[in-house]
């Protein structure tokens, strides 16, 4: 059995590779899809710790259901935000991010 | 070494290469292939963690519907790239931040979490979808309708955004 | 003691409360009635006084020790107490009498005079006023009279010279020939002020008598008296001294007094000829028992009196207005009394007081009479032939604008004469044995007074001489003269009753009769004073007549033997010259005061104005200092402090604000993975922080 750290160890990787994509990259697709490795590395954790606390049954499936519904939340941020950059790509006729500035103070 | 950590090992490269594919390639397009990839990696382990549920939702959610979701935008906007998309002197902070997380979460994982290393129990891991389905509609019945909500709401949100107002029209 | 029921002591407060209610009457139904039931409501209230006061006669002849009558008590404070009461003695009854009886007589005068003065012009509010103030006057010179304490004499005395004031300043928007001046308010303000003077010596007495013995009730202050070291008795006399040099016109204060002329014509008569001036001997008089304590102060007094009476004498010589002769012959008797009641000789004193009085009052009267006479002829003419008189200003009381008036004012010249003679001194009128009364008593205690007051009386019959030739002899001098007119009834008739006491005045003290030294020794004698009769000096008495004559006759031979005519100058000044000029200009007096306090009080007065309040205060102390200081203070608070300390704060505060805002707003650049960047700063530090910890 590998130890569960080593799971961790990959789970946080991947969530420092997601963070890591959102700040190098301009292609606001690209960041769009690193939020969403950001969000399965998180899932991978879930899914860590419930199998961790398998053997308490009263707890067994918290875990994957928090990944469900993590999941669910993903695909509905998915069709909004997919939806927002099909808006922002029409006014701007671009998708770089940082042309996306009009936020400033 | 035995045989699980050597799959484990495997993969997880697999995984971490995928997304570091995902993180460097200058073609949108190629980018949601690595992060596919990746998504799939990652379902095995939801497999091998004992969550036959979760993975096949991974597999056919993300990778599926979600994925083919960006792909359909990247082709349908025809913007799969962006010139000089890194610049590479800018992203130093970035980087540096990013391996101080990850030294971080190293640190975390490995000298403050202790975990106890159980085996899975089989009769669970069997029982899984069905005691996983029990559970979400009774414990988890007004969080799972809620979700619905959501989903239908965004589904709303996504059609009035995109929907083009014709010229004269009624909106 | 006799049955009391037939005594009227108790009638003494009615001696205040008669004229007050008159006054009061005046006051407040005035409005209603008409001129002449104004004057008969004064007149009336004056003269029930003057019942009450003979009733208290009476009452004193039945039993002459005389009583107290308490009213009400006024100051009670720690070991001082002034009740309100009447002293009802023979001395205070004599001048009730002579005060309310002289008073009623020119009252009536007055509704005739005010009547028919030019300057009257039909304002009754003015008539109305003047009785107001004279029942006032009246009041007053009875609460002075029969105060039974030095404070009660002295609110006495100021009421009396409040009334003396109003009244001089009577006409107080003209002068006394009707122009429009401030000069009679001028006088009013003369008179008050010289009287403040006086009224402070008064005051410094008064309170010495408090001090040493405390209280200011004429008996305590007499019983104590007998004890007191001879330095606080010579400091209360002469502070005393200094009251009557006011209130009596006294040198050196006697200089209110002819200015008082300014006033109506009876004004002049009752209040600064009978009844007020002689409020100072009446004081001497009251004070007797002090002043018989020391020698020294009578000497003084008796001098001041006795060269008061020559100086103003040699002054009535040269003047031409007709009231102011009598003015300054006033001031010289006044001088005979100060100086009989310095000398101890008070019964002299007192007796002169009344027959001066007497013929005083007629005289004064009948010169406003001749003065009435002159403004009708006067008026007369400027009927005729207005344009001539339109511009020159007539003054009717110029003694050189007269002359011949015996046959025009016939009844008034009698009445003149006996006037007259009786201050000359002649044989047997009044006025012979009240001055040879005192000029015996001299002759006895002081001989320099003596002579002083000798030559004084050979002066007034001089002087007196004069202006019977130059008012009613001659020819007319002017054509107002010639056609001057007789006075009504309502005026001559109280002249007629003064001239008979003028000349039957004599009878109330002739020598070896002694009527009113027996009458007014039961005062005297009560508080240890030795009264005499007066001596009878056949000889002082034959060189006084004789000089009298003299003096007539060398009157006559100047300005009868040649009358005078229109515009021609003095005989006099003829053959005295600068001398002449000097009486005639008052011997300068008034211009030394002028100099020596009037110009010195505006000197100081604008050196306090310009100097002390305007430049120190105002432009150094108020400007410099406290605005300059303040603006300085203010600015300073301003520049370094507010501005230099305060604001640089709230500045660097702000400026620290806006360039950290400025440097922060840098990272509100609108890029939004630089915002991540910085949350994942935070997600680094924040874990970094909570692993360390």
């Amino acid at each position: 059995m590998v130890p569960l750290n080593y799971y961790l160890a990959l789970s946080a990787i991947l969530f420092s590779m997601g963070a890591l994509g959102i700040l190098i990259r301009r292609n606001s697709l690209i960041i769009f899809m690193s939020v969403e490795l950001m969000l399965n590395a998180a899932n991978l954790s879930f899914v860590i710790f419930a199998r961790q606390w398998a053997a308490n049954s009263a707890s067994v499936f918290n875990g994957q259901i928090f990944v469900f519904f993590v999941m669910t939340v993903a695909a509905a941020e998915v069709a909004v935000g997919l939806a927002l950059i099909v808006v922002i790509f029409r006014s701007h006729q671009s998708i770089d991010i940082d042309q996306l500035n009009n936020l400033k103070g | 070494m035995t045989g699980e950590l050597i799959l484990f090992l495997i993969l997880a490269l697999t995984a971490i290469a995928s997304a570091a594919g995902m993180l460097l390639s200058r073609h949108a397009v190629y980018a949601a292939l690595y992060l596919v990839l990746n998504f799939a990696t990652v379902a095995v382990f939801y497999l091998i963690l004992g969550s036959p549920f979760i993975a096949l939702a991974q597999v056919s959610v993300y990778g599926g519907a979600i994925m083919v979701l960006f792909l359909f935008v990247i082709m349908l906007l025809g913007a799969e790239q962006i010139p000089a998309e890194i610049k590479w002197k800018n992203i130093l902070p970035a980087v540096i931040l990013g391996l101080a997380l990850v030294g971080q979460t190293l640190y975390l994982v490995f000298q403050k979490i202790a975990f106890s290393n159980l085996p899975l129990e089989n009769s669970v891991a069997e029982a899984n979808p069905t005691h996983l389905a029990k559970s979400l509609f009774s414990t988890y019945l007004l969080p799972f309708e809620i979700t619905s909500i959501l989903l239908l709401v965004a589904m709303v949100g996504a059609i009035v955004l995109t929907k083009q107002e014709k010229k004269g029209g009624r909106g | 003691m006799e049955n009391s029921s037939l005594l009227f002591f108790q009638l003494a407060p009615w001696l205040v409360f008669l004229p007050v209610l008159g006054l009061l009457i005046n006051l407040t139904i005035g409005v209603k009635l008409s001129e002449k039931g104004t004057g008969a409501v004064a007149a009336i209230a004056s003269g029930l006084t003057f019942v009450v006061a003979s009733l208290l006669v009476y009452s004193l002849v039945r039993q002459p020790e005389g009583t107290v009558v308490p009213l009400a008590s006024w100051i009670h404070v720690g070991t001082l107490t002034i009740d309100w009461a009447f002293r009802v003695d023979t001395l205070s009854a004599t001048m009730m009498l002579v005060v309310s009886g002289v008073g009623t007589l020119i009252h009536i005068y007055a509704i005739g005079y005010m009547h028919e003065d030019v300057r009257f012009k039909n304002d009754l509010g003015r008539y109305r006023r003047f009785f107001i103030f004279l029942n006032l006057f009246i009041a007053m010179m009875m609460i002075l009279v029969s105060g039974n304490s030095y404070s009660m004499l002295f609110v006495g005395w100021e009421g009396v010279g409040l009334c003396s004031f109003l009244l001089i300043g009577f006409w107080y928007d003209m002068d006394t020939l009707g122009r429009p001046s401030f000069a009679n308010s001028d006088a009013a303000k003369k008179a008050f002020i010289a009287n403040r003077v006086g009224d402070f010596g008064f005051l410094m007495a008064a309170f010495m008598m408090f001090w040493k013995f405390g209280s200011t009730n004429f008996t305590e202050v007499f019983a104590k008296v007998t004890s007191a070291d001879p330095g606080t008795i010579l400091w209360i006399t002469l502070f005393l001294l200094l009251g009557v040099a006011g209130k009596s016109a006294q040198i050196p204060l006697y200089v209110w007094l002819p200015d008082a002329m300014a006033g109506p014509t009876p004004v002049s008569a009752l209040i600064h000829a009978a009844t007020m001036v002689t409020a100072g001997v009446y004081l001497v008089s009251r004070s007797a028992p002090i002043y018989a304590l020391s020698h020294d102060a009578q000497y003084i007094v008796a001098t001041v009196g006795a060269v008061t009476g020559l100086f103003a004498a040699t002054i009535a010589v040269a003047q031409y207005d007709l009231k102011k002769v009598l003015a300054y012959s006033t001031i010289s008797q006044l001088g005979f009394m100060v100086a009989a009641v310095g000398m101890g000789a008070y019964v002299a004193g007192m007796f002169h007081l009344i027959t001066h009085a007497f013929f005083k009052a007629l005289l004064f009267l009948s010169a406003g009479s001749v003065i009435l006479g002159m403004e009708r002829g006067h008026h007369h003419l400027a009927h005729g032939h207005a344009e001539a008189h339109g511009t020159e200003v007539f003054n009717p009381n110029d003694m050189r604008n007269m002359g011949g008036l015996r046959k025009q004012m016939p009844v008034t010249f009698w009445l003149y004469v006996a006037g007259t003679l009786a201050l000359q001194g002649i044989f047997p009128f009044a006025g012979f044995w009240s001055k040879d009364e005192i000029l015996a008593d001299a002759f006895k205690e002081f001989p320099h007074v003596y002579w002083l007051l000798t030559i004084a009386a050979f002066l007034t019959a001089f002087y007196m001489g004069r202006q019977i030739w130059l008012v009613f002899f001659g020819n007319p001098r002017s054509e107002v003269a010639k056609h001057a007119e007789e006075s009504p009834l309502i005026m001559t008739a109280p002249l007629m009753v003064l001239a008979f006491l003028s000349v039957f005045g004599g009878l109330l003290n002739l020598p070896g009769v002694d009527t009113l030294t027996s009458w007014l020794k039961h005062t005297f004698e009560s508080v240890g004073v030795a009264i005499e009769p007066g001596a009878f000096n056949l000889n002082v008495a034959l060189v006084s007549t004789g000089l009298a004559l003299l003096a007539i006759f060398l009157s006559w031979w100047l300005y009868l033997r040649k009358p005078l005519v229109a515009g021609q100058i003095d005989p006099l000044k003829k053959l005295f010259g600068p001398i002449f000029t000097g009486m005639e200009n008052k011997w300068y007096v008034d211009e030394g005061y002028q100099f020596l306090f009037v110009d010195r009080y505006n000197d100081l007065a604008r050196f306090l104005a310009q100097k002390v309040d305007w430049d120190f205060w105002h432009e150094w102390f108020h400007n410099s200092i406290i605005r300059d200081g303040f603006v300085g203070l203010t600015r300073f608070l301003a520049d370094p402090v507010d501005l230099g300390v305060v604001d640089k704060i709230s500045h660097v505060l702000a400026d620290a604000v806006q360039s950290s805002a400025n440097s922060l707003r840098k990272l509100q650049n609108g890029f939004v993975r630089s915002y991540a960047l910085s949350v994942m700063l935070g997600v680094v530090v924040i874990l970094g922080y909570l692993l360390l910890k």
